[in-house]
């Protein structure tokens, strides 16, 4: 090796000939503290501040639970429809070539641009007992506006890029010779896509689900107008925080807030648990 | 293995690959119903939105944009937007340099951190901003005291849009400078560039695609923001009421025409930006960072 000094055992950075290195971290790190991790760390001391008996009081207080029921329950279904659906959208804007493929491609990413008050009022109208989809579903009987299910509805339309942008680039770099191997040796298309495709694809799809997951659970600006808002209903937990917020009652609104991203992160945890699990199993 | 199932190769010929890709009938089904699922979920409501706002005729639409209510939400929607994407493009920028230029320890947890703001919920990221400054907060009494307005006031409503557009920029720009490497600054540098000048005629011409595109996508979500801000903005009229806000204020009032309108500038704005996007990813795609979606 060089004759460089001896490197001393512990060293906070690699050198570099490259300056700036403590006025950009510095800078970074400062504006970081300032805007998301003293803000934050005061919900968490706020929430800790609380003690647990009133903590737990608030939590288990039945408007809270079924809140937190609706909120992870419809996040929970709309992620499940965007990864069936979702998939098969990436699927053929992958493999098939169609005009106008670009454009569709393009219109994926629409819930990304779009402000959620938009989707909200658009969703709502469309699915309102005189909308152009609402008036299709009411003779069967199907009520989605102001219920349970147009939460899920507001929620596949967040959702959806989530899915697709995940699995899309994974299904891009799947090669295509290993299929065109399976097929030599005789295995039918089904037997393709599930002993071979699917495995492949199973991480990107639990990381979309999961994404998709995580998000609906947070989203409030799409779903206050299509859900109606009914207390024990149709009402979310972000919404509940912002009644108790509107009430002055700071502190259920903190172990609301505490407790969502306390179920955020867990399932976070288990979402990559899972995913490691299945790198294991099908490598 | 002795798999039943498996049978001799027979041929297909509908197409060259045949063997790797669907059959006819069924690639129109799939193909339909993924169009269908796409139509109901993404462009319906997108026409729902210009339908409605235009449901009254141009002359309807027109009065509804031309409110002062409306054109304050503008704005204050415009000012919001010139304050915090330009916060978050320093930081962006600054972050990018730190991560992707330099070895040091707990990169990958300070990379980890700067993309917290997207998994919590935008009511609890306006929600820290209440604790912080509202009236019970921690500094809420000190603020009153000095009769600074930040909760309920432009500062309030500035704070909530950073941080829900805070890694935008930055977590498009750290991959695609990591790509780049350290090159070009290391053969500035050399030939006696300061780091300034490394940073403005070598850098920044590397990423200034990529810095669009982060731009791009933190200026749509800055514009459109709408848990976060509702939370910290106290809706105001004429005052603290952002685009997005005036939707919910007209729509509650049973005010289709005018919050349709509202809405229609936004999806406007939205529609905009997945055209500059398309644009960016078509011709320059390679210059983007690889890593798409969000």
């Amino acid at each position: 090796m060089t004759t460089a000094p001896a490197q001393a055992g512990w060293r906070f950075r690699q050198p570099s000939v490259i300056p700036g290195f403590g006025l950009t971290l510095g800078f970074s790190l400062a504006y970081l503290t300032l805007i998301i991790l003293i803000p934050l760390s005061g919900l968490v001391w706020r929430s800790a501040a609380l003690g647990w008996t009133d903590f737990w009081a608030i939590v288990a207080d039945r408007r809270t639970i079924n809140a937190l029921e609706i909120s992870f329950g419809t996040a929970f279904a709309a992620a499940a429809v965007n990864v069936v659906f979702g998939t098969l959208v990436a699927w053929v804007l992958v493999r098939y070539r169609f005009p106008g493929r670009r454009i569709v491609d393009a219109m994926v990413d629409l819930p990304f641009a779009l402000p959620t008050a938009v989707a909200g009022i658009a969703l709502t109208t469309l699915y309102a007992p005189n909308g152009w989809i609402g008036k299709l579903l009411m003779p069967l009987g199907i009520k989605v506006a102001y219920t349970p299910l147009g939460i899920v509805i507001a929620l596949v339309f967040i959702g959806l890029p989530f899915v697709v942008r995940t699995v899309q680039p994974i299904m891009e770099e799947i090669d295509r010779e290993v299929e065109e191997a399976a097929a030599t040796l005789g295995a039918s298309r089904f037997q393709i896509i599930t002993r071979i495709l699917f495995p492949g694809l199973a991480p990107a799809i639990v990381t979309g689900f999961s994404l998709a997951f995580a998000r609906g659970v947070g989203e409030y600006g799409s779903v206050i107008f299509i859900a109606g808002n009914l207390p024990f209903k149709s009402e979310i937990a972000p919404l509940l925080i912002v009644i108790r917020l509107e009430e002055y009652n700071y502190p259920a609104a903190t172990a609301i807030a505490a407790i969502m991203l306390a179920l955020s992160f867990l399932m976070l945890l288990v979402v990559n648990l899972v995913q490691s699990w299945s790198r294991k199993r099908y490598g | 293995m002795a798999d039943p199932e498996i049978k001799s190769y027979e041929p297909h010929h509908e197409s060259q690959s045949a063997a790797v890709t669907e059959s006819r009938p069924v690639r129109a089904v799939l193909m339909a119903v993924a169009f269908a699922f796409l139509g109901i979920f993404l462009v319906l409501p997108l026409i729902v939105v210009f339908n409605e706002a235009l449901a009254k005729g141009v002359g309807a639409y027109t009065e509804a944009l031309a409110s002062p209510d409306t054109r304050s939400a503008i704005r204050l929607t415009l000012l919001v937007a010139a304050i915090s994407v330009p916060l978050n493009i320093v930081f962006g920028i600054s972050a990018a340099w730190a991560i992707a230029k330099f070895e040091f320890k707990g990169k990958a947890f300070l990379t980890t951190l700067i993309d917290l703001p997207f998994s919590v919920s935008p009511v609890i990221s306006g929600l820290v901003y209440v604790l912080l400054f509202g009236a019970q907060g921690l500094l809420g009494a000190w603020l009153k005291a000095h009769g600074i307005a930040i909760l309920f006031a432009v500062p309030g409503i500035v704070l909530a849009t950073v941080f829900v557009t805070f890694p935008f920029v930055a977590r498009e720009l750290i991959p695609l400078m990591q790509e780049q490497g350290n090159g070009d600054e290391e053969a500035a540098l050399s030939l006696g560039a300061n780091g300034w000048q490394t940073f403005w005629y070598v850098t920044l011409p590397n990423v200034k695609w990529g810095l669009l595109y982060g731009v791009l996508l933190c200026n749509a979500r800055a514009m459109g923001e709408f848990g976060a801000v509702s939370v910290v903005s106290g809706h105001i009229r004429g005052l603290t009421n952002t685009m997005p806000l005036h939707v919910e204020i007209l729509y509650n009032e049973y005010n289709a025409v005018g919050a349709f309108a509202v809405a229609s500038l936004l999806a406007g704005l939205a529609l905009v930006t997945l055209v500059l996007k398309t644009l960016l990813e078509m011709r320059y795609g390679a210059e983007i960072a690889a890593t798409r979606g969000h």
